[in-house]
């Protein structure tokens, strides 16, 4: 197997708390290979998002990177790579973009001129040369009249554009890795499967990788190859789309696909997962998901479980599934 | 644009009407000519020195109906103080001053160029040298700089422009002997000597007020969305800073510009009057001490004006500067 | 007068202590001020020495006053200020330095050799008594006017905001008018018609202040008047009185109390410029500036003067300006509304 592109190995990141720091991502390890799409799944408050921003090292300031993490990508390390160096990553190797594209562009400024920055802040191009650069980019996320385009605001645009705005921002230099923070969490139903499908088509015509964090299983249907599910700080459950969706093994995966509402399932009570997401710092010792699932035992209370592989592809964290296969 | 510029100045209008009317009110109900005329005249002289004193002027008309004329007559209403009021302010007819008679209107056009000399400086330098430092501090936000520098915003903040302007004279003028302490020239390059103490003093005694106001804005803009995703982009913090939240911050600094523009104004007050430059701050002073009612209410009108204009050309230029508000 | 000012005094005192025990048992109020006591002790404390100094200057009474031959001050109420200092004996003849055991000009021997601590002005006055005094001044027209001027502004700002329309119109319209007459230049016009004295003095600040409070009030009520408990409760058929006094005013309360420190010390200082043009408070430390300012000119320059009302103006509005500051941090209103 090739060498995966990103490899995120026991990445730690700490908050400050009320004494000392505490641990908001814990020991989470992940890999994506050249072009795959990964989806990062998990509900709000799990570090999904903390954990995206750290590979680009955009933690907030009171966040911090612990050891033993590692963060590979290409073979470097990011996390020791000096400041000038990572910024030539950040958009240039790497792209990103955010869930709301109302505020995540600058809005006194012309979205065309927005796009030219991320060209020339990589690639010092004559204007002419950039600004058509630009145009290419316009169209190549699906913007209708680019050349007008080029001058429109922010806020003149819907926010389907404005997504795409946002994705021809981060492709612009053909990363090799695109993280998509809840891309289309603020969108509409019917543009939501647009920009699915333009980041789909995106990255099987550049070969670029995504990262993608959600929360919404019918996105993670429609462009996941993997999937990783994130509970409480780390990963409970990493997969194929079609392992994931068809067989997850981790109660609490289980759980979130059996409460995706389904309209052949119409009449029928909703399906939930009893209790609450336990807060950093507040995580019971063993396993984090056991006060809330109905398979606990003795041992998920006082030890965190390790990786159990239940296929070369699907590896699930949990004492339960470890005792079924190695039954 | 044009519908909106339209009704902004229909406000603005109606605002000076308003103000006119509580000038009047002010000068002429709760202070009655009676009362003006004694202070003018003195206390011991006779009814007909007083009546004499109010007509010369313009004192002598009743104050709301001229009860004189018949009813149709249209001079029942307009030879009375409260039209002769409107009439005079919105038509920049000054009058006399009530302490020595000159000409209000020539003393304004005598007394401008001084005072403009002196507050235009101030309030670019000012804003100038309040920005780039809040953007430094803004830089290094968190650390001991910041920390260091809001501690000296905040002493300079609580001490009081008086004691600025007698300690500045004192340190400056009598003990170092850079600048003169006091006086004016009008050629420009005799005039800098004079004008550069009391631009000093002007400078130092706001700068922790803005500095600390402008840090504040600046750390929000920094803290919002858009910078993230230039960061992303690869933008470093310089840049961030210079072509993305500069750009922003200025919006609600321009705002906050035409909270100070009547400062300029009076604050001007107080240092034309102590570095004996011969302005309009000055001339204000004097009616005070003098107590030239005429003077004072054109120079609170006139005062009122420019803020009323300066509220004006803010919206406009806020308008102009938001692309969000230019374009709907 | 004096028994007007005591009385005043006293129900100040009540209400005060009526208010702190009131806030005492509400948690958030009390967590508030302990972090404000654990974040700017400094300050606090100088606050309260003022604040204990301007009360012993309020509190006064006839008796016993008068120097020698003097019957008219004989009936002159004195407050304990003044009878700490007796400043009708405790008098030189002109100025003396600090300490110093004779007098600047001159030098005759003083009737107190080395006891006055900040030595004493042109009069004689002991400054530092003069400096103390200047306390009750800087308080009564920052503290009490706005005490005057909040519940008025309230009364138009909420009613402005809550009732929209003509109200909102009429109320928008005086305080656009108001404000835009450059407050100094309507402070000055305003004690110019109605002469000089404190009570005058005390009112143009209160006009030229109204308008600051009225604008936050009428903008926090109108926000707060879309606010979905507002819709719940006028969908109960709760009557809009009640709307106002339990939901809307303590939800702008913390605004206020922001307000009111900042705007204090703007106040005082407004005060010191109008000592400066001549008609300010009398026995304000504005007005020890402004005598003092000549004497920096005299050779050996004479500094104790403009020391001492120096020192005072600037430890209170530091204090206030410091505690305002981390008031503005503490006081939150989305962290209260949560708690509700």
């Amino acid at each position: 197997m090739s060498a995966p592109l990103l490899s995120l190995q026991n990445l730690v990141l700490s908050f400050p708390a009320e004494s000392g720091r505490t641990a908001v991502v814990d020991k989470v390890s992940l890999e994506i290979a050249r072009g795959e799409t990964l989806a990062l799944v998990g509900e709000s408050g799990c570090g999904k998002s903390l954990t995206a921003l750290a590979i680009m090292r955009l933690l907030p300031k009171p966040g911090r990177i612990e050891p033993p993490s590692r963060i590979e990508f290409d073979g470097r390390n990011l996390i020791e790579l000096p400041v000038p160096e990572m910024r030539a990553i950040r958009g240039g190797a790497i792209g990103m973009i955010f869930q709301e594209p109302m505020t995540s562009l600058n809005p006194v400024t012309a979205v065309g001129r927005q796009v030219l920055e991320a060209v020339l802040l990589h690639q010092p191009l004559p204007r002419s040369a950039a600004h058509e650069r630009v145009i290419e980019l316009l169209q190549m996320v699906g913007i209708p009249d680019p050349r007008q385009r080029f001058y429109a605001y922010p806020h003149q645009l819907s926010g389907g554009l404005k997504q795409r705005v946002m994705i021809a921002m981060a492709m612009a230099m053909r990363p090799r890795l695109l993280i998509a923070d809840e891309p289309t969490t603020a969108l509409d139903a019917t543009i939501r499967a647009q920009i699915l499908e333009l980041l789909r088509q995106l990255s099987a015509t550049t070969g670029t990788a995504v990262l993608l964090i959600t929360h919404d299983f019918g996105v993670v249907n429609e462009i996941a190859d993997r999937v990783a599910v994130m509970y409480a700080g780390m990963i409970v459950e990493e997969g194929s789309r079609r392992e994931l969706l068809g067989q997850p093994r981790h109660p609490y995966a289980q759980g979130l696909i059996k409460s995706v509402p389904r309209p052949a399932a119409r009449g029928g009570k909703l399906e939930e997962i009893k209790g609450v997401v336990p807060r950093p710092g507040r995580w019971p010792p063993g396993c984090r998901f056991a006060p809330r699932c109905p398979y606990a035992f003795d041992r998920c209370e006082t030890e965190l479980p390790q990786r159990t592989a239940v296929s070369p592809t699907q590896g699930v964290w949990c004492h339960l599934v470890e005792y079924e296969v190695h039954a | 644009m044009a519908a909106y510029l339209i009704r902004r100045l229909g406000y603005g209008l109606m605002t000076v009407l308003g103000v006119l009317l509580l000038l009047f009110v002010l000068f002429f109900t709760v202070t009655d000519p009676d009362d003006i005329a004694r202070k003018a005249v003195g206390e011991r002289a006779r009814p007909e020195v007083y009546a004499q004193w109010k007509k010369n002027h313009g004192y002598d008309r009743p104050l709301l109906v001229n009860r004189a004329y018949a009813a149709s007559d249209r001079r029942r209403y307009t030879d009375t103080l409260l039209f002769d009021h409107y009439r005079r302010m919105l038509s920049f007819d000054f009058g006399n001053s009530d302490a020595d008679d000159s000409s209000i209107s020539r003393r304004l056009k005598e007394g401008m160029g001084p005072s403009l000399s002196l507050t235009v400086p101030l309030f670019v330098f000012g804003l100038v040298l309040g920005v780039l430092l809040a953007l430094f501090v803004a830089f290094f936000r968190e650390t001991y700089i910041d920390r260091a520098a809001l501690v000296v915003c905040m002493l300079t903040m609580s001490i009081a422009g008086l004691l600025y302007i007698i300690s500045g004279q004192y340190l400056i003028g009598m003990l170092l002997k850079w600048f003169p302490i006091s006086g004016f020239a009008f050629e420009p390059w005799l005039a800098a000597r004079f004008l550069a103490l009391p631009l000093l003093v002007g400078i130092v005694s706001g700068m922790g007020a803005d500095v600390r106001l402008y840090r504040t804005i600046f750390v929000e803009e920094i803290n919002r969305d858009y910078v993230r995703t230039a960061r992303a982009k690869g933008c470093g913090e310089a840049r961030v800073m210079l072509a993305h939240v500069l750009r922003n911050a200025l919006i609600p600094i321009l705002t906050n510009i035409v909270i100070t523009i009547p400062f300029l104004f009076t604050g001007a007050l107080l240092l034309e009057s102590f570095f004996g430059i011969p302005g309009l701050g000055s001339l204000t002073v004097e009616a005070i001490h003098g107590n030239d009612f005429s003077t004072l209410r054109t120079m609170v009108y006139l005062g009122a004006l420019l803020f009323i204009a300066g509220q004006i050309l803010t919206d406009i230029s806020y308008a102009l500067a938001d692309p969000r508000v230019r374009l709907s | 007068m004096s028994s007007l000012s005591n009385a005043v005094v006293v129900c100040l005192l009540i209400g005060a202590a009526w208010l702190l025990r009131h806030l005492w048992h509400d948690r958030y109020w009390r967590e508030s001020g302990l972090q404000l006591w654990r974040r700017r002790p400094l300050a606090l404390i100088t606050l309260a020495v003022f604040l204990g100094i301007g009360l012993m200057d309020s509190i006064g009474w006839v008796g016993g006053g008068g120097g020698e031959d003097d019957e008219v001050a004989a009936l002159r109420s004195r407050t304990l200020i003044d009878r700490l200092f007796q400043p009708e004996r405790f008098t030189e003849a002109s100025y003396s330095a600090p300490l110093a055991a004779v007098s600047f000009y001159g030098g005759q021997p003083l009737k107190y050799p080395g006891s006055h601590l900040l030595g004493t002005d042109i009069l004689g006055r002991d400054v530092v008594y003069r400096a103390l005094k200047g306390i009750r001044v800087a308080l009564l027209i920052g503290g009490f006017t706005s005490l005057i001027v909040i519940p008025i502004a309230l009364l138009f700002g909420v009613s402005a905001g809550y009732f929209g329309k003509r109200i909102d119109d009429a109320v928008f319209f005086v305080m656009t008018v108001l404000a835009s007459v450059p407050s100094l230049l309507l402070l000055i016009a305003l004690v110019m018609v109605m002469g000089r004295g404190t009570v005058q003095v005390c009112i143009a600040l209160g006009i030229t202040g109204w308008v600051h409070f009225c604008r936050i009030a009428r903008g926090e009520t109108l926000k707060l008047r879309e606010a979905e408990f507002v819709d719940a409760a006028r969908a109960l058929g709760v009557s809009d009185r009640r709307i106002i006094w339990r939901h809307i005013l303590p939800n702008i309360a913390h605004l206020i109390i922001i307000t009111f420190a900042l705007s204090f010390t703007g106040l005082v200082l407004a005060e010191t410029i109008l000592s400066y043009l001549g008609i300010g408070v009398d026995g304000s430390w504005g007005q020890m500036i402004d005598q003092a300012r000549n004497e920096l000119s005299r050779t050996p320059i004479v500094w104790w003067n403009l020391t001492g009302a120096s020192v005072g103006l600037f430890a209170l509005v530091l204090a206030v300006n410091m505690i305002a500051d981390a008031l503005r941090d503490i006081i939150d209103p989305r962290t209260r509304r949560e708690g509700q």
